[in-house]
């Protein structure tokens, strides 16, 4: 299916128009849809859908009949077609033609027709794909059968019914209407959309929740009005419209997303909406991304050098012809042909003619085969990046992805890296390490030993060389990346990952369908202190709870250890799954219960819905949450929060007593983990990794998730059993506010508790200990020791994280209700209000506890960093982490050296930066950067300053910084600087620094595919870097700036034996050069090893190159193809032209030699020239270069051969008839074959030598040193 | 959708470990080492000069006398004769003397000479039509447009052969006569036929196919404006080197390749027993029927008398050019030397 959506792409945009067109007379702005199945008698006539496009997809751009004239339209978008066009179709042009017209115009209708023929193979195979997906099956609803009948994707038309089953891929966009899960959920995994593969629920639209018997589509009469189709997979809004006039909101949350799989749900029913083109799915494919690459953009400055060197050799030789006509006067000598009509050209008309045909003779100047030759290079350049072992990761089977397919040079010649530090730099495995409650300390000690364990295992078997620094303070993270050989052999490669990598490489397999579980992150060993508390504190309040007492009886310590664990386990978005049957929700005896209380609530719905239905403003296509809407509707149906809340309380616990709320199971702990119904371990499935840390963490203090439902979390608690949360809002993380909350009604004490998580920077500032009495004074003491132990796990570079709790008073919880209510129902602007919402509430905390997470390093990461650095690759990690944290991670992947001096720039005014202009006398710095102080750096006034500042420092590091800070520093490095950058991250919030940079890299982590997508190379591992930029980068910019300046020279040494014919033959534009080797002779006989040395040569071998990165810096520089080399070659090519030319001039001159007899050596000498002079420029030779010379060779002999003997009047004007026969019998050919070359090339084969001896260029000595033993052979 | 693969285990994608997918083909790279570039040059340059040396030997025993007789003493008036319009078709023959200084031994070839005459103008050189001139009938009455505008005469009927090349075909005629210093003269005799490429003769220029005579195969068409007989009266003395087949027409229209060039004119007959070693030194005369125009572009003409060797004719360029090219690999080398050793020497102390 992904491939389907990757192929989908390009093709799709006409058909789609022409649907549109279409369809704007019939609806206006909405999109209505009717069950089809009522319209079946009529067949198509009156059905209302008819106008909506089917399931059929087709993604191919031609037809039969369009395809020529619509591929030559879309090749001629491209100018150089154009122009070569132009020059073919000039030759027909009798006054100023050069060539046989038909054969002129051969390369460019060979060129055209390979582009066409590769055009025709792509569209077959979306064709063969789409006929694939199109004959899928899927099961419909049939009126006439009364059932389900199967049926072909492209049959299925908007308005079917279509029932789906587990593991279903879905056919088009459907409106759920039915789901055989007690709950009316149904899953679905949208990976093949985002990437991302956690499950996410979808909900039956409202007014058919209740349905308690199975969905009768019979039945079904209603009418939907919904958005008209668009790309946001995010939004979808419109209202379904009864019968009785009621009408239903329906919201993302109903709607199921072509290309998405069913999970954990039996069966499900709904009705389609959009199908084929006009699916979400569809209609977000876009196409592969085109750069240009900064080669490219060199090379074209120099395509236009060339124009400029074609025209002046054009009016010189017109400027020539001219006076060569001028100084005969009025008398015509014999030789001097009129024109056809027998009229005497004056000398200036004529070379103005002629100014035309040296434009056709001297056309091959600007190379028509040179695009279409860096094309195929960049596409073998990609095939080989691809195919490379070093860059495929086992653990997730997934291997480099180039996404952009032109721009693999710029691999080569990138300057700054930016890197984010979470996923990127380190592993984005969230490990739970040690955490603090209520300020005290629990180190978790074991623990610790247990992630160290692993580490050891890791690096025993990865043989050590050395150990990575010594930092003092930091043992912890030293311990944990012990050096690793940068480079390692092909064959230790395979057995690089074992141990308990490997373990958990196989675990991950294993369950490879739940993110974030291998066993390092789920085996948390508790910290006996604190198990002892929580046990403590589950006894005592078990205890409470049979003899009715209050629970804030227990000491408040304890009480904040409860709290701080169930905040762990229920603040979050995790959703539990069974690993025995992947996906499938656990179904626990408890749901019978949760039936019962569901009912209930779902009166409470139906008493509300009344109101909601007359309401007919918009507010219905808000996206509420379930909890939240039956809140809404609550509320706003009876006349005063005060009341609703307590009639919500009345229904939900009538009895006020507590046993209600718990389960029915008894009470006593080892006997409920007994039965606990689900003896095999649950799964949990969270958004990001720290989530699914912290309820690992909090299961290993027996305080387990054990089912969330969206309007209700279960936990089960030691001593207490399970209890059942009512979970009454979620407010979502977000970049800005850094933290989550969530709303719960507690079941023991019945009162609306807040549950805060997020940033300690955020949280800490949020904590209002109450003024003046005693618990305030503990409350400030906790605080104080907290942001001790804060500090304390930041330096040990762990990610912290603050929990705390605010419990609401039912008045407060009204009032901030009532206006939560408007922020969500609001039409304009609801994103602010819910924000603005979301920061009233989460105000006053009480501060519980932190933790801290520890994000281990990836594999190699400093390692790879060194690398890069001493290929000169400046450095800069942007984080959003803190500065501490990002401090010390940069430490312990030798980002920032303890020998460096640290500037840190902290700033809280605009005014301070006067830091700026400190004098740096230093010379190794390390420049930290936090967010506010990057807002104001990035300020117009400062930006040059900073940059200056950044550019003295060897590291720099940006904590804090936003996506869009990111995306701005990338944008001012890469214009202020004149820099190639290159951003590697792997979330959603480098997506923006990735599109900015020259190239972006994703890593296809853990966090989903955002950054993948933006991506132009995704790599599986940031270590793979190091190969990518240092060998393939090098390899790719190296071959092709020497394939660019061979083809420019190539060229320019062709044209010019022409251009020194003109002297001898009046400017005429005569050729000695035979058309058929003028023409062909770039697209035949000099093409293909070029192509093989463009795609296959190795200047320096790859242990070299990752041996020494220094090497790397050639390609910063552009020394493989500067500006001036260009006139070098073409000085060079001048040249050797001179010599190709002269020699022969000299050998046949005063002799009786006929133009073809003397032009045909030319040729062979200069073909024979031009493959010795790739042959010095070729580094290593493979079978495949010297078959692909002895094949041009053969090529042009063969051809020359067959063409002088076939026919002596069949290529008028020109007739070199049994030319190359005699010339094979000619002494002096071969004595001209022997000389020519080596004149021609000796300067540049001198040179070489002298060149590489004078630099003594790194490569030099090191290979000679190595490798040849230099002086002693 | 692609096509799913068999073996989808948990290393699917992994990439196949072969030389050539992995860039690790068995590879040669050449070594810029002292030790295997300078042997390559010295014995280059040694390689160069030895063959420079001997074809310079080669070419040194031939032979080559070029006499211009444009305006040379008799022919001058013939050519004030050639530059009057009004004379232009009044015949005029001179004799030249000149004097051979050596034996010319072995073949003896005699090629007329132009000077600045272009033949290699592109329009010039289009200007025929090769299926005329392997006798297709069509193309003998209508030729193609190449031609143009010597195509058809004023009288639309079609020229043949057509086109400027053959129009402006050179017309002078030589005789050769060598006066021994006892005796009487000889005249030199010449093969004027067997003087083009086998295959030019027959295959590129046929005459049209006929039953009768030349004449009536030709019947229809006009000789070109310059001419002064048609093409099937070229050759008076051999009816069958005659029509497109004539010997100096196909010799002609071979077109040179540059401004100043030679074409062959006749071979010595050796089998006259005064001339069976070759040309002897001695004083020659040659009658010139002065036909060939040249003034307007400040041309010249000349009778070049040569023997060839086995690469070519007299010319010494290729011997030098060896010569030369083996002189400069061989300073290249010793530059390269002079460096290497002087590099080695810092290489070794920067080793130490």
């Amino acid at each position: 299916m992904a491939r389907e959506i990757g192929e989908a792409g390009d093709a799709k945009s006409s058909t789609i128009k022409k649907h549109k067109r279409k369809k704007t007379k019939k609806e206006s702005k909405t999109r209505i849809v009717h069950a089809n199945i009522l319209y079946d008698h009529a067949k198509g006539g009156d059905n209302p859908n008819r106008h909506y496009a089917n399931n059929k997809i087709k993604t191919t751009k031609y037809t039969l009949l369009s395809f020529i004239p619509k591929n030559l339209f879309e090749q001629f978008h491209r100018f150089a077609n154009v122009y070569f066009v132009f020059i073919a179709l000039l030759n027909f042009v009798p006054v100023v033609n050069a060539f046989q017209p038909e054969l002129a115009l051969a390369p460019v209708v060979f060129i055209l027709s390979v582009t066409a023929i590769k055009d025709l193979w792509e569209d077959y195979r979306r064709h063969r794909s789409d006929k694939e997906i199109n004959h899928l099956d899927c099961l419909v609803y049939s009126r006439s059968e009364r059932c389900y009948v199967e049926q072909y994707w492209k049959e299925v038309r908007v308005g079917d019914f279509i029932r789906l089953r587990c593991n279903e891929i879905l056919p088009a966009d459907v409106l759920l209407l039915s789901s055989s899960d007690p709950d009316r959920l149904c899953h679905i995994e949208t990976a093949t959309l985002d990437g991302e593969t956690n499950l996410k629920q979808r909900q039956v639209v409202r007014s058919f929740i209740d349905l308690d018997a199975e969905f009768d589509p019979l039945k079904y009469n209603s009418v939907i009005e919904c958005e008209k189709p668009n790309n946001d997979l995010n939004r979808f809004r419109g209202y379904i419209i009864h019968r009785n006039g009621r009408r239903d909101g329906l919201y993302k949350d109903n709607l199921l997303l072509r290309g998405c799989t069913i999970r954990n749900t039996e069966e499900a029913v709904g009705i389609v909406i959009y199908a084929g083109h006009e699916t979400k799915a569809m209609l977000n494919n876009n196409g592969p991304r085109y750069k240009r690459s900064k080669l490219e953009r060199q090379m074209n400055v120099d395509v236009f050098w060339c124009v400029i060197i074609l025209l002046v050799m054009c009016l010189f030789s017109a400027i020539g012809h001219g006076l060569w006509m001028y100084q005969y006067g009025d008398k015509r000598p014999v030789f001097d042909v009129l024109s056809p009509e027998g009229t005497d050209l004056s000398p200036v008309v004529s070379a103005i003619y002629l100014f035309l045909t040296m434009i056709i003779v001297f056309q091959v100047l600007i190379p028509i085969s040179l695009f279409v030759s860096i094309e195929i290079v960049k596409i073998c350049q990609v095939f080989f990046i691809h195919q490379d072992m070093e860059l495929y990761d086992e653990e997730t089977d997934s291997h480099l992805q180039c996404r952009a397919l032109n721009i693999t040079e710029d691999l080569g010649q990138m300057q700054y890296i930016f890197s984010d530090k979470t996923g990127t730099l380190t592993e984005n495995k969230m490990v739970f390490r040690r955490c603090t409650v209520a300020g005290v300390e629990y180190s978790h000690d074991a623990n610790a030993r247990r992630l160290a364990m692993y580490q050891e295992v890791d690096s025993e078997e990865e043989e050590c060389l050395s150990h990575g620094g010594t930092l003092p303070r930091r043992e912890s993270l030293c311990s944990q990346h012990s050096g690793k050989v940068v480079l390692r052999s092909q064959s230790t490669k395979s057995h690089r990952r074992t141990g308990s990598r490997a373990e958990a490489k196989r675990a991950s397999i294993l369950s490879k369908h739940t993110a974030f579980s291998s066993p390092m992150e789920k085996d948390i060993t508790p910290d006996p202190q604190l198990l002892d508390k929580v046990n403590d504190c589950g006894s005592q309040m078990e205890f409470m709870r049979f003899h009715s007492q209050l629970l804030n009886q227990i000491p408040p310590d304890l009480c904040d250890v409860f709290d701080f664990f169930i905040a762990l386990t229920i603040c979050n978005t995790v959703v539990v799954s069974s690993p025995n049957q992947p996906r499938q929700k656990v179904s626990i005896t408890l749901q019978k219960k949760l039936r019962q209380k569901r009912f209930r609530t779902r009166n409470v719905m139906k008493s509300s819905k009344k109101y909601l239905d007359g309401c007919k403003d918009s507010s219905s296509l808000t996206t509420n949450r379930s909890s939240s809407q039956r809140a809404c509707s609550s509320m706003l149906s009876s006349p005063s929060a005060e009341s609703t809340l307590t009639k919500l309380n009345e229904e939900h616990f009538p009895g006020q007593g507590l046993q209600q709320a718990f389960s029915p199971v008894p009470p006593n702990y080892d006997q409920a983990k007994a039965s606990a119904p689900d003896k095999c371990e649950l799964r949990y499935e969270a958004e990001s990794p720290d989530e699914a840390a912290l309820v690992y963490a909090a299961r290993a203090y027996k305080c387990s998730l054990v089912g969330r439902l969206p309007d209700q979390v279960t936990v089960e608690l030691p001593h207490l059993g399970k209890l059942t949360f009512e979970l009454l809002h979620t407010l979502g993380f977000d970049s800005t506010r850094k933290r989550m909350s969530v709303v719960v009604r507690h079941p023991l004490t019945e009162q609306i508790t807040v549950y805060t998580k997020g940033a300690d920077s955020v949280i800490m500032d949020l904590v209002r200990p109450p003024s003046g009495n005693e618990l305030g004074k503990r409350q400030r003491k906790i605080l104080f020791k907290t942001q001790n132990y804060l500090n304390l796990y930041a330096a040990d570079g762990l990610r912290t994280l603050c929990i705390a709790k605010k419990v609401l008073s039912k008045e407060e919880y009204a009032g901030w209700l009532r206006c939560h209510l408007e922020a969500e129902t609001a039409i304009q602007g609801r994103e602010e209000l819910l924000f603005e919402s979301a920061l009233r509430l989460e105000t006053d905390l009480h501060l519980l506890g932190a933790t801290g997470i520890e994000d281990r390093l990836q594999d190699g990461v400093p390692e790879t960093i060194a690398a890069l650095r001493r290929a000169g690759l400046q450095i800069w990690v942007l984080t959003g982490d803190k500065q501490e944290t990002a401090i010390n991670i940069a430490y312990a992947c030798k980002l920032l050296d303890p020998e460096e001096e640290i500037i840190t720039l902290n700033a809280e005014s605009q005014v301070q930066p006067k830091l700026f202009i400190l004098p740096f006398l230093v010379h190794r710095l390390g420049l930290v950067i936090d967010g506010r102080t990057l807002a104001y750096a990035l300020d117009k006034s400062l930006e040059d300053k900073f940059l200056a500042v950044a550019r003295s420092c060897r590291s720099v590091l940006c904590c804090r910084s936003t996506p869009l800070q990111k995306s701005m520093v990338v944008k001012l490095v890469r214009n202020k600087l004149k820099v190639m950058t290159l951003a590697i991250g792997d979330g959603a919030n480098d997506v923006s620094m990735i599109q900015v940079a020259d190239v972006g890299v994703g890593i296809s982590g853990q966090e989903g595919m955002q950054a993948v997508m933006a991506s132009d190379f995704a790599l599986p591992r940031f270590q793979y870097l190091q190969k990518l930029l240092l060998v393939h980068g090098h390899w790719c910019y190296s071959r092709l700036a020497n394939m660019i300046l061979y083809f420019f020279y190539k060229n320019a040494m062709f044209v010019a034996l022409i251009f020194w014919y003109q002297f001898y033959c009046g400017f005429s534009g005569s050729a000695m050069i035979d058309q058929w080797y003028l023409i062909f002779f770039n697209l035949m006989f000099s093409a293909f090893p070029q192509l093989i040395t463009g795609t296959l040569d190795k200047d320096v071998s790859a242990e070299t190159l990752q041996e020494l990165p220094q090497l790397y810096m050639s390609g910063q520089n552009s020394e493989e193809y500067k500006p001036y080399m260009f006139w070098m070659n073409m000085i060079d090519a001048f040249y050797q032209s001179l010599i190709c030319f002269f020699i022969p001039y000299f050998a046949y001159a005063d002799s009786n030699v006929d133009l073809f007899t003397w032009g045909t050596p030319i040729t062979t000498l200069a073909l024979f020239t031009i493959l010795l002079h790739l042959g010095i420029e070729t580094k290593t030779w493979t079978w495949m270069n010297w078959t692909s010379i002895a094949f041009s060779i053969v090529l042009f002999f063969m051809v020359a051969l067959c063409y002088n003997a076939s026919c002596p009047t069949c290529y008028s004007p020109s007739n070199p008839y049994w030319t190359m026969e005699r010339l094979l019998g000619d002494p002096l050919f071969y004595l001209m074959c022997i000389i020519t070359p080596i004149a021609a090339l000796l300067p540049r084969y001198a040179l070489l030598h002298l060149t590489v001896l004078r630099t003594l260029t790194i490569v030099f000595m090191y290979e000679s040193v190595c490798k040849y033993s230099f002086w002693h052979p | 959708m692609g096509k799913v693969r068999a073996d989808a285990g948990p290393f699917a994608r992994r990439p196949d470990n072969s030389a050539f997918k992995q860039q690790r083909l068995p590879a040669w790279s050449p070594s810029l080492t002292p030790y295997t570039v300078l042997p390559v040059f010295y014995f280059l340059a040694l390689v160069c000069v030895l063959l420079g040396v001997w074809l310079l030997i080669t070419v040194q025993n031939t032979h080559q006398l070029k006499i211009d007789y444009t305006d040379a003493g008799a022919c001058a008036t013939c050519a004030e004769m050639r530059n009057d319009p009004t004379k232009a078709k009044m015949n005029c023959d001179c004799v030249i003397n000149f004097n051979v200084p050596k034996t010319f031994q072995g073949d003896v070839f005699i090629y007329y000479g132009l000077i600045n005459f272009h033949q290699n103008l592109r329009r010039y050189i289009k200007s025929r039509d090769d299926d005329q001139l392997v006798g297709r009938k069509n193309s003998l009455k209508s030729p193609s447009s190449y031609c143009e505008p010597f195509a058809y005469d004023e009288n639309a009927v079609p020229i043949a052969p057509c086109g400027a090349v053959a129009n402006s075909m050179f017309n002078d005629s030589f005789t050769l006569t060598y006066h021994p210093p006892a005796g009487a003269a000889v005249n030199v005799p010449l093969y004027r036929k067997g003087i083009t490429w086998y295959t030019d003769k027959n295959v590129k220029f046929r005459n049209p196919s006929t039953n009768t005579t030349l004449q009536q195969a030709f019947q229809g068409t006009a000789q070109p404006p310059f001419w002064q007989k048609p093409v099937y009266e070229l050759d008076l003395d051999h009816p069958n080197n005659n029509g497109f087949i004539n010997d100096d027409l196909i010799v002609w229209m071979r077109e040179a390749a540059f401004p100043n060039f030679k074409k062959l004119y006749g071979i010595l007959n050796r089998a006259h027993t005064t001339f069976s070693y070759g040309l002897p030194e001695g004083n020659y005369s040659i009658a010139i029927n002065y036909n060939f125009p040249v003034q307007y572009f400040q041309g010249r003409k000349e009778v070049v008398l040569s023997t060839v060797s086995w690469f070519g004719g007299q010319n010494h360029f290729l011997p030098i050019a060896y010569l030369v090219s083996g002189g400069l690999i061989f300073i290249v080398a010793i530059v390269l030397t002079a460096v290497y050793v002087k590099v080695g020497r810092s290489g070794k102390n920067m080793e130490e």
